[in-house]
């Protein structure tokens, strides 16, 4: 996961609008997140050459797409970089499958054959083949564009706010596709949104994009984690994003137990096989301090953190990144990171600083399933 | 057989012979320019070059001329004596005034501003969105435009072929200047019919030639209102099949 697939280091302007931009991203699937306006779908642009910067330099592989220094500018039909659009964009002359091969001449026709059953299995796109795109939903005319981009064999995939068109029963219906392309189909993924939930269910890496650069990069977990990028990741959804596994099933008390660093925490009951990896966004605003346990509560969910960073902001809220301490016994090279957001009273009241030692309160009811995406086995449908 | 009126006797041969010129000067005259016609339009409709404005006139001079101006230019540049059509008799023996070739060229000509107006308004109406998402999946931009941008543009390839046939069909002065009014090589339907109304007794054959024309004309807009359904059908999807 650590070898470098893209790498890209441009500078593009248009009028007053800038993007100077420095990316580099791994096989996983790496999530280009930042407010409208920003440059994220200028970047993927500037990356498929639909765009074309003023200098700098594309490279995917060993291959180089454009160097400015070397004069060097691979036309788009030549990039073998996939593309997803906002809007499906198929070819209302052509029927799904007639959509689906436009871009196979790339492939072998034996290779194709094997290929094109997989993509039609994994996006369920059987009943649609014979389909004139017109007649198609707007889900069922983003997964047969995923589908077509797939199936033009691309080094890349880029993905530009696929899900910003559908409404959330859509954006529902997608997402579970979307998580399992990079792993089936072995492709890294670049995955552009403005929707926070989104990039912490699909992506390993996160690239912060502000003002037309990329302002932090790193593992979803760590940039989620860090107080000084909130005002970047929003702050009404900021939260941070833990990596647990599932334990067990309480099937009595409707709740499945998952474990993190040693410690168990309860969750509404999901239908994941035990042992799944799981990742969970706790929302800052979700978790409360104690300085000690609290024995009488309602609140199921209980970690011994350490106050590893303050943030105080304008205004009422103090923003808290807390290391939770794993159970004694349990060893972990790297405590994974809470972020906490109460009032400044209770901050001052409870005399909190830096490196005291504290109890997080999670309300087992903060966490749902929107909240709790799979990061193991597929569960809706396993690859053929 | 005889107390029957066959289809034969139902025009005199002079008629069926403009009726026969008519039909091939119009439909090579289409066929030739069509090609150019798709170029055209899509120069005109994709690029902007300092002559573009030019081009644009050029093209649509024929429409506001009078036919007799281009008769003439055509018989200046491609008469025996002309300056292209000299040298093209000299090298190759190809001669074009005084033939059904020549008719064909002015209809073509006479045709042409119809043709490249409906080619290009249905090449602006093509999303250049979908083209760009063809290009992502490897196609190159020949591939893209005869796989994606000529069949979403065919309606307008129709129309044009249509409404350009027509007025093939319709021509009279610039052939009449440039090829003259020879029965059975450059005779066609309007210049017979206006032979007919200058000659003594010729107003059944008038008559005749003009309900021709009628039939023709209607049976080619009726053709191509058809085809547009057919294809429109297609295009959208049968939405009946959810």
């Amino acid at each position: 996961m650590t070898d470098k697939i893209l790498h890209m280091d441009v500078r593009f302007k248009r009028g007053s609008f800038k993007v100077d931009a420095n990316l580099s991203a791994s096989s996983g699937v790496t999530a280009l997140f930042g407010r409208s306006g920003s440059g994220k779908s200028t970047i993927v642009s500037l990356l498929a050459g639909l765009l074309t910067p003023q200098d700098g330099l594309v490279q995917i592989g060993d291959k180089i797409l454009y160097g400015s220094t070397k004069g060097i500018n691979v036309p788009v039909h030549k990039r073998n970089v996939g593309y997803v659009f906002q809007d499906p964009r198929l070819f209302p002359h052509l029927t799904v499958t007639q959509n689906l091969t436009y871009g196979s001449p790339r492939l072998p026709a034996a290779e194709h054959a094997k290929i094109f059953a997989q993509v039609v299995y994994v996006l369920s796109l059987e009943s649609l083949l014979s389909r004139w795109p017109l007649s198609l939903s707007g889900g069922e005319k983003q997964r047969v564009a995923i589908g077509r981009a797939l199936l033009s064999n691309p080094k890349i995939l880029l993905m530009d706010e696929p899900l910003a068109n559908l409404d959330n029963a859509h954006k529902k219906e997608i997402l579970p596709y979307i998580q399992h392309i990079n792993t089936t189909f072995n492709v890294p993924v670049v995955y552009v949104s403005h929707a926070i939930d989104e990039v912490v269910c699909l992506a390993d890496t996160l690239a912060l994009v502000n003002d037309g650069s990329i302002a932090a990069h790193g593992p979803v977990e760590d940039i989620m984690g860090r107080l000084d990028l909130s005002p970047l990741t929003g702050r009404y959804e900021a939260g941070a994003v833990l990596n647990l596994s599932v334990a067990n099933h309480d099937k009595e008390n409707g709740l499945t137990h998952l474990s993190l660093q040693g410690h168990r925490l309860y969750a509404p009951q999901t239908h994941l096989r035990l042992g799944t990896k799981v990742r969970l966004r706790l929302r800052a605003r979700d978790i409360a301090l104690a300085l000690s346990a609290p024995k009488d509560t309602s609140i199921l969910n209980q970690l011994p953190v350490v106050v590893t960073d303050i943030n105080l902001e304008n205004g009422p809220h103090v923003e808290l990144a807390l290391a939770i301490q794993s159970k004694p016994g349990s060893e972990y090279a790297k405590p994974q990171t809470l972020v906490a957001r109460i009032t400044k009273k209770s901050f001052q009241d409870l005399g909190l600083a830096k490196g005291k030692s504290a109890h997080a309160l999670i309300k087992a009811v903060a966490i749902d399933h929107h909240s709790l995406s799979n990061r193991g086995i597929p569960h809706k449908r396993d690859p053929l | 057989m005889t107390d029957l009126l066959s289809l034969q006797d139902l025009l005199s041969p002079q008629e069926w012979a403009a009726l026969g010129l008519s039909l091939k000067v119009s439909l090579w005259a289409t066929a030739a320019s069509f090609p150019f016609g798709v170029l055209v339009a899509w120069i005109l409709a994709r690029t902007r070059f300092w002559g573009h404005g030019l081009l644009n006139g050029v093209v649509h001079l024929p429409l506001v001329l009078p036919p007799v101006v281009v008769g003439y230019a055509l018989l200046v540049v491609l008469g025996r004596n002309g300056l292209v059509g000299g040298w093209l008799y000299t090298a190759f023996g190809l001669s074009f005034a005084f033939t059904w070739k020549g008719a064909a060229i002015a209809a073509g000509v006479m045709a042409f501003p119809l043709l490249v107006r409906a080619m290009r308004l249905s090449l602006e109406a093509v999303d250049q969105d979908l083209e760009q998402a063809a290009q992502t999946l490897g196609a190159a931009p020949f591939r893209v435009f005869l796989t994606i941008t000529l069949p979403l543009m065919l309606p307008g390839l129709i129309t044009g072929c249509v409404l350009g046939f027509a007025r093939a069909l319709g021509e009279f002065g610039a052939t009449i200047t440039f090829v003259s009014n020879i029965p059975k090589e450059t005779q066609t339907l309007p210049l017979a019919l206006y032979t007919f109304t200058q000659t003594p007794g010729g107003e059944a054959g008038t008559l005749r030639l003009a309900v021709l024309a009628v039939i023709i004309a209607l049976g080619a807009l009726m053709i191509s209102e058809i085809l547009a359904r057919r294809l429109k059908r297609q295009n959208q999807g049968s939405r009946h099949d959810r």
